[in-house]
């Protein structure tokens, strides 16, 4: 009975089931924030109505997923003191700085300006209310770029220096955090992930209809809006992937190692990378694999000839550092994450390719199963983003923050296991029945259409609209 | 006065700004049953606040980030002592944001309609009821050890000063919603809204009176007395214009109430932040939990230039929905017409 009432095996749960949980609706809300903003800009400068019956399709699709956004954020915000307070004491001189300053930047600038969005349709003179969906999506962009700040200290700690008497670490330059050459990478990164992922729901919501032959004219814009936005924000995500794993190799070796499940040091030719292999779970041993040679060199270095440190002599070099310990991550988990985050990721590229090509020229593909495809575009890139991030903190472990706090030393030493299993279950639940309400709302929301609008009146340029919303 | 102290002031003024902006949106959300007589009604008292519950929530969010960076240690006792206090009010805040979003995307289905209806009052009562607990906890004091963690259990946060305060702050924020109600909507709800408050009132003001008289007696100073005798006064006043229909006046000295009574009880705590009940040597105090000087000055510079653009940014949003929700909203399908401008 015990072993299943440890609070740190438990906190760590909770922690996953909870990032991952709010990640779904992060990167769908930062991406369709900009995606309804640029529907909207297109339909003030243009006049079509279709733009309009886009914005109003999509913002509603964005709207769902922004309260779950909301909900499960205030949730990471305040698990970080009830599950790892000793974390909170470590590093909130340094931690804390970007979360209060995500807070009064961004936060309180997506959360003010939504509402002036939502309910302003009527009240607000048309450039305005244009001006408060835009600041929506500032803010939320900003909130991205404060949190990933945070997370890179944890991956790599720098702008800080110790206190031995307080036992913390504290911030001695705010430029130099902001700066952390891990958050310049992995912004870019994370953010056009995330316009993948909108591009994934709008390519889908298009197909959805065209597959039926319904609302063409401006599902057929969508769709080529979406295509092309996978494209571009696909070939972004692979550039920044880039120079984050330049940064990642700089800063956390034996990550890179883990995501390619490297045990010795390895240079040149012999720094391939495997596409795919089999082994024992533990992944000690290789039954099978097919590699590309030079690649991992390459990807790590960007050079022919460099070289690639392994798991095991890290483990040596790391224990004469920081004592005896294991100090390898997950190695199956951190290894399989890296290819399908990269794998799913190119076969978006592809599939926008092919799409654009067999669309062109307002061609219709009468095959229902290109159309299929389409669709699962959404889900999977969502799933892309989710082993991304999966990836990045599962091969940060053991620590919490590289390289100065262990996982293990993080936990609130005076919260029991069974609180930490009560809080676990009722987030399950609740998570679960909001999964089950959210996923239909969207799918219901996508099948309904967009609305019909009638054109708007030509003297006050007005769209009908009502003057309450719920 | 340092850094410190004044970021002690700055998370109290945070907390105000919560408690008096959520407040009224927690008391319309458990108005929903004593005001709403029919689903119209609901949509208009869920729609007086639409534009502004998120923006309003979003206080605690600042509140606690900025608690964690300028005060760790009080964010690390705090959060994890009140653990499964602060798990309840998560769960009832989830609820409570989703149904907003959720509850007007199937119009035609009842049953929806009602279960969000339910999570709405539940999940504004509970919050309401909890941070009072809570913060009556923070200022009696609780066990801590020397590493300051809390070492009591869940049930000894509820102890009867507890429960007054969290009584206090129900009542309260209903009160204050409830105020808020006649005076963002017209005709019959606003008469109903009016006489309720009235009577809310009341009971409110006993309550209320009987909880600061407690923390004066056990915990207060000069400067507690004079900002709970401001409070008191205040709340009075809140009571009197609302009988004689000056909803405006009602709810800005509701809001002052309000404001000043969470500003009491800062000062009542000051200079600890989160007093040890069992030994006074393991008390936090704004010295030994707060950030090193260097974190504190950029919060400052930070707070100093945001906080006044927030301010203004939120303040322009309340003017820009400064109007009257009315049933004719609601229930017409004519385009929003600007509703009738019946003062505010």
């Amino acid at each position: 009975m015990n072993e299943w009432l440890d609070p740190l095996l438990l906190a760590r749960w909770q922690f996953g089931l909870t990032t991952v949980y709010h990640f779904l609706f992060v990167p769908i809300t930062i991406g369709l924030a900009t995606t309804v903003a640029i529907f909207q800009t297109v339909w003030t400068k243009s006049g079509n109505v279709a733009w309009l019956q886009l914005t109003r399709f999509f913002g509603t699709i964005f709207l769902i997923n922004f309260a779950m956004g909301v909900v499960t954020g205030i949730v990471q915000e305040f698990q970080f003191g009830m599950n790892w307070s000793e974390y909170s004491r470590f590093v909130g001189d340094v931690f804390g700085a970007p979360l209060a300053l995500e807070g009064l930047l961004a936060f309180f600038l997506e959360a003010t300006f939504i509402g002036l969005w939502i309910f302003g349709w009527n009240r607000l003179p048309k450039g305005l209310h244009l001006a408060t969906i835009w600041a929506t999506a500032v803010g939320s962009v900003l909130s991205a770029y404060f949190i990933i700040a945070a997370n890179a200290f944890m991956q790599n700690p720098v702008a800080f220096q110790m206190n031995q008497e307080r036992g913390r670490a504290e911030l001695v330059d705010i430029w130099e955090l902001l700066a952390n050459p891990v958050a310049l990478a992995a912004f870019p990164h994370t953010i056009a992930a995330a316009f993948m992922v909108s591009s994934g729901l709008v390519i889908a919501a298009a197909a959805w209809h065209l597959k039926r032959g319904q609302h063409l004219y401006a599902m057929r814009r969508a769709l080529k809006f979406g295509l092309w936005g996978m494209i571009v924000s696909g070939i972004a995500t692979t550039f920044f992937g880039d120079q984050l794993t330049l940064a990642m190799v700089a800063a956390q070796p034996m990550k890179m190692a883990a995501a390619e499940a490297t045990y010795v040091t390895v240079c040149g030719a012999d720094a391939s990378f495997s596409l795919f292999t089999l082994g024992t779970p533990d992944g000690k041993t290789e039954l099978f694999s097919i590699r590309v040679p030079y690649l991992l060199s390459l990807l790590s270095t960007h050079s022919f000839d460099g070289c690639v440190e392994g798991l095991n002599d890290l483990q040596h070099e790391y224990e004469a550092l920081f004592g005896p310990g294991d100090y390898m991550p997950v190695i199956w988990v951190t290894y399989w994450a890296f290819r399908w985050m990269i794998g799913l990721g190119v076969l978006h590229i592809v599939i926008a390719v092919v799409g654009l090509w067999v669309t062109r020229k307002g061609r219709h593909p009468k095959q229902k199963w290109v159309w299929g495809v389409a669709i699962w575009s959404f889900p999977l890139s969502l799933a892309a983003m989710i082993v991304g991030w999966i990836f990045t903190e599962m091969g940060r472990q053991p620590w919490i923050v590289f390289s100065l706090l262990k996982t293990e030393a993080a936990v609130s030493p005076n919260v029991s296991g069974l609180d930490v299993l009560i809080s676990l279950v009722a987030f399950t639940l609740i998570y679960g029945i909001l999964a089950v309400v959210e996923v239909r709302l969207v799918v219901r929301a996508i099948k309904k259409g967009p609305p019909e609008i009638a054109p708007p009146d030509p003297e006050t340029g007005r769209v009908e609209t009502h003057s309450t919303v719920y | 006065m340092d850094l410190a102290q004044l970021w002690f002031w700055i998370v109290a003024f945070l907390f105000v700004g919560y408690f008096v902006l959520d407040g009224f949106d927690f008391g319309v959300g458990m108005s929903l049953p004593f005001l709403g007589k029919d689903d119209v009604d609901k949509r208009v008292l869920i729609n007086t606040i639409g534009p502004v519950w998120d923006l309003n929530e979003t206080w605690v969010i600042v509140a606690g980030a900025s608690l964690f960076a300028a005060f760790p240690e009080w964010y690390a006792t705090l959060f994890s002592g009140f653990y499964l206090a602060l798990l309840v009010i998560l769960l009832a805040l989830i609820a409570r944001g989703v149904s907003f979003e959720y509850r007007h995307q199937r119009p035609d289905d009842q049953r929806w309609k009602r279960s969000f209806d339910w999570m709405i009052v539940i999940g504004s009562a509970v919050p309401a009821l909890l941070w009072g607990v809570a913060f009556a906890n923070i200022v009696q004091g609780v066990p801590l050890d020397e590493g300051h963690n809390y070492i009591g259990t869940f049930f000894e946060l509820l102890n009867p000063y507890a429960l007054l305060g969290g009584l206090t702050t129900l009542l309260l924020f209903f009160t204050h919603g409830v105020v808020f109600v006649s005076l963002k909507t017209e005709g019959e709800i606003r008469e109903r809204a009016r006489r309720l408050a009235v009577r809310s009132g009341i009971l409110t003001i006993v309550v209320a009176a009987s909880f600061l008289v407690w923390t004066g007696l056990a915990f207060g100073d000069l400067w507690f007395w004079i900002l709970a005798v401001v409070a008191a006064l205040a709340l009075i006043g809140s009571w009197l214009a609302n009988f004689r229909g000056a909803e405006g006046v009602s709810f800005t000295l509701g809001a002052i109430t309000i404001g000043t009574a969470v500003f009491a009880l800062f000062a009542a705590l000051f200079p600890a932040v989160m007093p040890a009940s069992n030994d006074p040597a393991n008390s936090l105090t704004i010295e030994n939990a707060s950030s090193s000087p260097y974190t504190l000055e950029v919060m400052s510079w930070t707070a100093l230039i945001f906080l006044p653009l927030v301010l203004a940014y939120q303040g322009w949003t309340y003017w820009t929905f400064r109007k009257r929700v009315s049933r004719s909203h609601i229930e017409g399908t004519e385009p929003a017409e600007p509703a009738p401008a019946s003062g505010t």
